[in-house]
């Protein structure tokens, strides 16, 4: 029993309370918000740390003991997600003050991403599955009103799209829930996983676990992208970028939890199908990002194929490959969230998405040219930024547990991703200028949150030795879900 | 019973999937709401039905009912109805601003 581990989930949640009731506010609502985020950061940081000496920290809301009540739980693996979640977030609110414009602000765009932010927290922390599907809505609801915010009529027709596509996987979440409970009768992580492997994981289990994966998938953007391309490129700068960065990775986490935790006994179905998926994924999010001529489209299909990639590490359930899956999974949060902003700085300097349309970008902004440059080299994963590590345990892990065709599938979608990002970089920035000179818009204030995430794929890349050991604990943890379902029960003994 | 809920549950299925196969927006929400309330009969219908007498302190029966779908779906209900508003109120302003409810005139990314 920790509560601290409630901590994470209570903040930002309040904080949103307390700025819908003073709407008029939008100065408050600015500090608020940072203030908040930096606030959820500091006490993960201090809840890592907990969780390094002390194992895998767990609440049990109401004194409700585990199987009873609903489950917090914090292992290292959700922990450290939270903390990538709290950096990607704040710098996203730092490029909102700037660009998001006072009518968002005035219709409550910063409660709202303080909601966001709780869902996408609250699905990491969840002991409890059905938990988890209300954490999501939460999220979801919240990235309805974000996507639709304004009201033009691409982001009308787009976001009725996402919103119908969404309620009905809700609607499949739900039903996948109700046999998961006819069956287990039990709806906690720990306890699910204790039952499944008690009774075996046999056919209609293995029906219900692909259920579910259709359910994630849907959220993810595993395969089932069809809505991702459209409904990412309507929302302004901020919104398309935190939603890159955060929506689809809590969609990849509910897999790797799910499938580590409770459905991994048939690894020969369920995970063969994540893996056969997750490379159909990278080639059509491939072949996307090189077809288009259009920075928005480019860098939103670039976010299906590192969802791909990153569940090829999953499929492999290897160390190596889940070692990766979290290293990249990390990278995956801040590069997606710094080229989105990069993109959308882009676009509003030139005034068009079309490559085509504009050269010699980096003549008059050349911070913001070598900052794409490297934000190019990590998404593609070259040495020395924070994709290259990722990149070499999934392809190490899918080697090892005998995928190899994905392994080579990810490292040819890692040369399109490449190629694609180097079009935007080449057309884009390079060659001679087009614009007038008395056209030059300002990056003022821009540039901030683009040289904290810049700065932080660095880090990443060179320093990855230091949370070597924070994500090698995750893993573990990953591996052996006993320590989970230790943590969640103590040492009672439950079945 | 529950083989009769179960057949309910797929008749409210697929009447909701035919729902949202067709082209008005409208029709699709409604689709959407009747694919919700089979979902919840499901729920309820998976703890099992009239299996004993309410799960309280005091009350002496054999069996006691599972109570927890019941909480489920008190959830459940909540989400979907607050969804089916959200979703309501942005098809008629995609109605206005857009000049049609027509999902197949609706395609396409020109008039922003």
């Amino acid at each position: 029993m920790n509560n601290f581990v409630i901590l994470p989930i209570i903040i930002p949640i309040i904080a949103g309370m307390v700025m819908v009731i003073f709407r008029k506010r939008i100065i408050f609502h600015r500090y608020l918000s940072v203030c908040s985020i930096i606030a959820v950061g500091i006490v993960t940081l201090l809840l890592i740390l907990q969780i390094d000496q002390e194992g895998v920290q767990t609440l049990q809301l109401g004194g409700w003991e585990a199987p009873f009540g609903v489950s917090m739980v914090a292992d290292m693996f959700a922990a450290l997600l939270i903390l990538t979640t709290c950096v990607v977030a704040l710098c996203c609110l730092l490029y909102a003050f700037r660009s998001i414009g006072q009518e968002r602000e005035n219709f409550y765009f910063y409660p709202l991403f303080m909601f966001l932010i709780t869902g996408v927290i609250g699905s990491f922390m969840t002991g409890d599955i059905f938990n988890l599907f209300v954490c999501f809505e939460v999220m979801l609801v919240s990235s309805y009103v974000l996507i639709s915010l304004g009201g033009t009529g691409n982001q009308l027709r787009e976001s009725i799209k996402y919103i119908l596509v969404n309620i009905i996987s809700s609607f499949l979440f739900l039903v996948a829930i109700a046999f998961l409970y006819a069956m287990t009768g039990t709806l906690n992580f720990a306890h699910l996983s204790i039952r499944v492997a008690e009774a075996g994981q046999d056919g209609l289990m293995t029906v219900v676990a692909i259920l579910f994966l259709i359910v994630f998938s849907l959220k993810a953007g595993l395969f089932l992208f069809f809505w991702l391309p459209g409904s990412y490129s309507a929302p302004p700068t901020a919104i398309a970028a935190i939603f890159a960065a955060l929506l689809t990775k809590v969609g990849i986490y509910a897999i790797i939890r799910v499938f580590t935790l409770v459905f991994y006994h048939e690894p020969e179905v369920t995970h063969l199908l994540i893996g056969i998926l997750a490379g159909f994924t990278m080639i059509l999010g491939a072949v996307g990002a090189v077809a288009y001529w259009d920075i928005k489209k480019i860098i939103t299909y670039n976010v299906i194929v590192g969802v791909g990639f990153i569940l090829a590490g999953a499929a492999s359930l290897t160390a190596e490959g889940l070692t990766g899956s979290l290293y990249y999974l990390i990278h995956d949060m801040v590069v997606k969230a710094l080229i989105f902003l990069l993109g959308g700085t882009v676009i509003h300097l030139t005034g068009t998405s079309r490559l085509k349309d504009f050269s010699g970008l980096i003549r008059l902004y050349p911070g913001l040219g070598w900052m794409f440059f490297i934000a190019a080299l990590s998404l593609s994963g070259i040495p020395p930024f924070s994709g290259f590590l990722g990149k070499i345990f999934i392809t190490r892990g899918t080697f090892e547990a005998g995928f190899i065709w994905l392994g080579i599938i990810g490292l040819l979608t890692s040369l399109m991703v490449l190629y694609s990002i180097m079009k935007i970089f080449i057309n884009g920035f390079w060659g001679t200028d087009t614009s007038e000179e008395n056209e030059k818009r300002t990056t003022k204030g821009l540039l901030l949150p683009l040289g904290i995430l810049t700065m932080l794929t660095i880090t990443l890349g060179l320093g990855a030795e230091g949370i070597h050991h924070y994500v090698d604990l995750a893993v573990e943890g990953l591996i052996n879900p006993g320590n989970y379902i230790e943590a969640v029960f103590g040492t009672r003994s439950v079945h | 019973m529950e083989t009769l809920m179960s057949i309910l549950v797929g008749i409210l299925f697929a009447i909701g999937i035919y729902l949202i196969l067709t082209k008005t927006l409208l029709r699709i929400i409604l689709g959407t709401s009747i694919l919700g309330h089979g979902v919840n009969l499901l729920i309820i219908t998976m703890g099992g039905l009239k299996k004993g007498g309410p799960p309280l302190l005091g009350i002496e029966d054999l069996t006691y009912a599972d109570s927890l779908p019941q909480a489920l779906l008190l959830t459940a209900i909540v989400i979907n109805f607050a969804t089916t508003a959200l979703l309501l109120v942005l098809s008629y302003r995609a109605y206005k601003v857009l000049g049609t409810d027509d999902t197949e005139q609706m395609r396409g990314t020109e008039n922003e």
